[in-house]
This record gives structure tokens, C-alpha cells and sequence, in this order.
């Protein structure tokens, strides 16, 4: 055990593992936040709360981390190489560490220009890898990045996001093993729409006996609508769905009623699928259905461990 | 090269402001290879300025010139007493050409005329791509000749990020993804076991960060008494 979060236990105790998605909103008022966390307490092992998702100006994951930590739920706050250099970043995760946060997950981010502030100054002084080093070696080896040493230990659960969809597609396999030999615990990967391609990755990934050393939760995003469906393929990077999925929304008369079995259809073929260890539910302005999702694909009631 | 870009001509014109006599100042190199600020470019530039001052009913006299160089004393020196004739100068070189009169003569106006944009060479005729940052810690042997710090947009060091899509960065699929080229040069090399190796974060000191950067080379320096 290294840190002792709800979310190391239940994947420690062979469990399938689940998490939710919470996304700070545009003001300071996180009352809407705070619900969803609410509506989803016992769904979900913990809850990831994105840093400033798509480049947009949010409130920063970490405070909300902390608001979740006073309502006794467990925040995996998300850390973005974007804003902040390694000065910045350590910081932060020391300040989190502080408020009680134990799961920190290591990202690139998604482009500046892609945000409301496209004329921001990208930091980018480490990328992903060198932050989960970075952190690992921080926690593991008392030392910052710099080298120098910290006065007092620092613990928490480290993860990173994998896209099996990107490209080139041999190298995501062999990235994978960068970010284990990195030092992170557990994967969340990109939203699964391309079944067929995440099983084709995770016979790779099992070929190297990866899944052995890192717990993969596979990312399901539950379709809302078809012109949701069409946005995500169009317009957010890292993406794909097959024009099967879409094509399935588009013939269903309840076209909700369909996006929520999809997203329950993945869940129940995670589970079959070997060295899945969970998985990461992202339903973005539709948090109110991750109840209801957990509890259909047959992961309801969470384990207490 | 150094590769500009003429500003808008609105601006220039709101950079000349109320001054009556006018020199643009061509540079006779990058920016006359990549056609920003050449003898041709300062004299097209000259001649609109002339005809905006007639249509406008002001007096002015504005007249071009091209010096081999902006960014050295020696050619800057020999044009002196022509410089001294002007009340602002529209320099058509790259930032440093500006800032090297400025700072031989201050009592100059030397005003820019070009957006300096970057290091790169030209693909095609008429289209010039970056390559080169300055970083000040060259990477290219990593990566055989593929520059990441430039033309990944995210400057990561162990790519690619999860944008990267059918060879094309996740800003714009005008853009090349630098870790797919990467990745495809290495593999076509036999080479890809060296990606496996975590590149630590890098020094930054030795770019900008650390300051405008000056090099000293006492055993060319005249005046290091040896
Ligand atoms: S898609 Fe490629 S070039 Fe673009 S930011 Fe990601 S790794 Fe860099």
C-alpha cells in the first residue's frame, strides 16, 4: 500500500474499480459540484476533478479537491503540464497533499488555443512523463525535482491518462511502459467508443504483462445526444467513435435511453476484458445518470474495503 | 534564416506618425532571402508610403536604402551620415538589426517595420516553416534531426501526447505531429528502443529563461590581452 486511498484499496483488493468525473465550473460558486459529488457518493471510489479541462478558465481542481475531502469523498485531482512549471507544480501537489487529497493524475492538457484564454503563454517546462517521474521520485525518494530534499515525506497515489486511440498506434503500447517505468499506479484511458480497437491495445498491453503492473480503468462517456456524439468526433482531440455508434443513436427513438446502454454495454465488456481494473466514468453535464449507469452494469454496491 | 514578416501597413503608417522625413531601411540578409525586408521590399514600401503621404496632403519625403547588414556595427557604421538625415527610421530587418542601430546610435529613431517571426527555412517558394528555437541545448541528436522543443506544440520531450492523430498535431491538422516524424525516423532507423529512455526535464536556463544570453569566446575576443 503506499498511500492508503479509498481508490488504491479497491483496486489492491482486486475489485472493479470506479471513478467518476467532476468539472469545476466558470465561477467560484461550486454548489453544482458539490451536488453531483453528492448524487454520485457510494457510486463511485473517487472522483477525478479536472485542472482547467479543454484550457478553459475553472476553478482550480486542487480547491475543489479539498471541498470533496471536507465532505468525506475521495478527489484524484488532475494536474496539467500547461500552466504551471515544475516550481508551480511540486508546490501544488504538496499543498494538496496538505488539504488531504491522495490521488494525483499526471497530464499533458489539452492545447492553450483550444481554451478561452488562446493567447496564454504555454508553460510546458516538463512534459507528462517527466511529471510523474518527478512526482514518483518526490514521494519515493524524498527529493525534488531539482535534486534537493525534502524536509518531511509526502505519500499519494499516482496515475496518468493513456489514449488508445491516438497515433501512432504500436507506440501507445510502448508509452504505456514509459509511464509505468515512470512510476504511475493506475491508467485512466481516453473515452472507449472503438471496442474493438481498446482490445486489440490490450492484448498488447498484456502481451508485456503491463496490465500486471499498473491497473487500467477504461474511460466510458455516456452519449447524450447525437449532436453530442458528433462534436466529440469532431471537435475534441483524442477522440474517435466509429460511425456504428454513431449510427446507432441516430436510429434509436430514445436516443438517451441508447447513449446510457452504450455506455453500459462498454462497462459490462470492460469487465470481461483481461487486466481491466475499472472503470472511469466521464459524463459531463450528465452527472446526474452515473448512479444509475454504475448500478445497471452491475457495480453497485462499491465495495467497502 | 531569420524569417519576418512585414507589419500591416496601417501600423507602419501609425509608427511614421507626424515624421516628414522618412528612411526605410532594407536589410540585405535573412529577411531578403525570405522576401520581408529586402531592397525591393523597402522600396515598395517606400513608394506606398509616398503615395499614402500625397492622398493624405502631407509633406513628406521618404526615401529607401538596403545595407548588407543591420546586425553589425561595420555596415551599419559606413551609412552613418546617411542615417543622420532621417527623423525616424523604418527598419525592414529583424529585431536585432533595430536594436543594434538603436543601441549604436541612440540619438537614431529606429522604429520596427517587420514582425520578427522565427528560425526556419523555406519548404516551398513562398512558404517558410520553423525549425529552430534556440533553445541553447540542442536535442537533435535524440531525436535524429527532428526538433520536438519547436515543432511540438506542447515542446514535450517524451512524445506524443494524446492529441496526436493520423500523423497530424492535435492544434490543426495543417500541422505535423513532431512525435509522429519522430517515431517513424527512428523506427525506419531500427532505432525505437531509444524511446524508451525517460528524457529528464530539461534545462531551461540555458534558453531565454535564463535571461538574454550572451557568449563569450576569449580566444577570438581582440581585446583578451593575449
Ligand atoms: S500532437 Fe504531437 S506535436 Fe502536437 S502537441 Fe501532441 S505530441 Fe506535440
Amino acid at each position: 500500500m503506499i498511500v492508503g486511498s479509498n481508490l488504491e484499496k479497491v483496486i489492491n483488493s482486486g475489485n472493479f474499480a470506479v471513478t467518476g468525473e467532476l468539472g469545476p465550473p466558470k465561477s467560484a460558486d461550486i454548489e453544482t459540484l458539490k451536488h453531483h459529488a453528492e448524487e454520485m457518493r457510494h457510486y463511485v471510489d473517487a472522483y477525478n476533478i479536472t485542472d482547467n479541462q479543454t484550457a478553459i478558465v475553472r476553478t482550480s481542481s486542487i480547491a475543489c479537491g479539498a471541498v470533496l475531502v471536507q465532505m468525506g469523498l475521495e478527489p484524484i485531482i488532475q494536474i496539467t503540464v500547461r500552466d504551471r512549471n515544475r516550481v508551480c507544480i511540486q508546490s501544488d501537489v504538496l499543498g494538496a497533499s496538505a488539504l488531504g487529497i491522495k490521488n494525483v493524475l499526471c497530464l499533458s492538457g489539452d492545447h492553450q488555443q483550444f481554451g478561452n484564454e488562446p493567447g496564454a503563454k504555454g508553460v510546458y517546462d516538463i512534459d507528462s512523463m517527466q511529471l510523474i517521474k518527478g512526482l514518483k521520485d518526490m514521494r519515493d525518494d524524498g527529493v525534488f525535482m531539482g535534486g534537493e530534499e525534502l524536509e518531511a515525506p509526502v505519500s499519494y497515489y499516482l496515475g496518468a491518462v493513456e489514449n488508445p486511440f491516438a497515433d501512432p498506434f504500436e507506440y501507445r503500447v510502448d508509452r504505456l511502459e514509459k509511464k509505468v517505468n515512470a512510476g504511475v499506479s493506475f491508467i485512466q484511458t481516453q473515452c472507449i467508443f472503438d471496442l474493438e480497437r481498446f482490445k486489440k491495445w490490450m492484448e498488447l498491453v498484456r502481451e508485456r504483462g503491463l496490465h500486471k503492473k499498473v491497473a487500467i480503468l477504461g474511460g466510458v462517456t455516456p452519449i447524450k445526444s447525437l449532436g453530442a456524439a458528433r462534436y466529440m468526433k469532431n471537435n475534441v482531440s483524442g477522440i474517435t467513435i466509429p460511425d456504428e455508434v454513431i449510427d446507432r443513436i441516430k436510429g434509436a427513438e430514445k436516443k438517451k435511453e441508447e447513449g446510457l446502454k452504450i455506455a453500459i454495454e462498454t462497462i459490462e465488456q470492460l469487465k470481461e476484458i483481461e487486466g481491466v481494473a475499472g472503470a472511469h466514468v466521464m459524463a459531463i453535464a450528465w452527472e446526474e445518470k452515473v448512479p444509475e449507469i454504475v448500478e445497471r452494469a452491475g457495480l453497485y454496491p462499491r465495495p467497502n474495503v | 534564416m531569420i524569417v519576418g514578416e512585414r507589419k500591416p501597413f496601417e501600423q507602419i503608417e501609425e509608427i511614421v506618425d507626424s515624421n516628414s522625413k522618412i528612411l526605410v531601411l532594407g536589410c540585405g540578409t535573412c529577411v531578403t532571402v525570405c522576401l520581408a525586408g529586402g531592397q525591393k521590399e523597402a522600396e515598395e514600401l517606400a513608394a506606398s508610403l509616398r503615395i499614402k503621404c500625397k492622398k493624405d496632403n502631407k509633406q513628406a519625403e521618404v526615401d529607401a536604402l538596403t545595407i548588407e547588414r543591420q546586425c553589425e556595427y561595420e555596415f551599419v557604421d559606413q551609412v552613418k551620415s546617411r542615417l543622420d538625415e532621417y527623423e525616424i527610421i523604418i527598419s525592414l530587418a529583424c529585431g536585432v538589426g533595430v536594436q543594434t542601430i538603436t543601441e549604436r546610435y541612440p540619438s537614431l529613431l529606429v522604429m520596427p517595420g517587420l514582425n520578427t517571426k522565427f528560425m526556419g527555412y523555406p519548404l516551398e517558394q513562398g512558404v517558410w516553416s520553423e525549425r529552430c528555437l534556440g533553445c541553447g541545448d540542442c536535442v537533435l541528436h535524440l531525436t535524429r534531426g527532428i526538433c520536438p522543443v519547436t515543432r511540438c506544440a506542447k515542446s514535450i520531450l517524451n512524445g506524443p501526447c494524446g492529441g496526436s492523430a493520423e500523423g497530424k498535431c492535435e492544434l490543426s491538422p495543417e500541422i505535423d505531429c513532431a512525435w509522429h516524424l519522430i517515431h517513424e525516423r527512428l523506427s525506419n532507423l531500427g532505432r525505437l528502443k531509444e524511446l524508451e529512455t525517460i528524457q529528464p526535464p530539461k534545462d531551461w536556463s540555458s534558453s531565454h529563461h535564463g535571461g538574454p544570453r550572451t557568449i563569450v569566446r576569449e580566444d577570438v575576443r581582440l581585446d583578451s590581452g593575449e
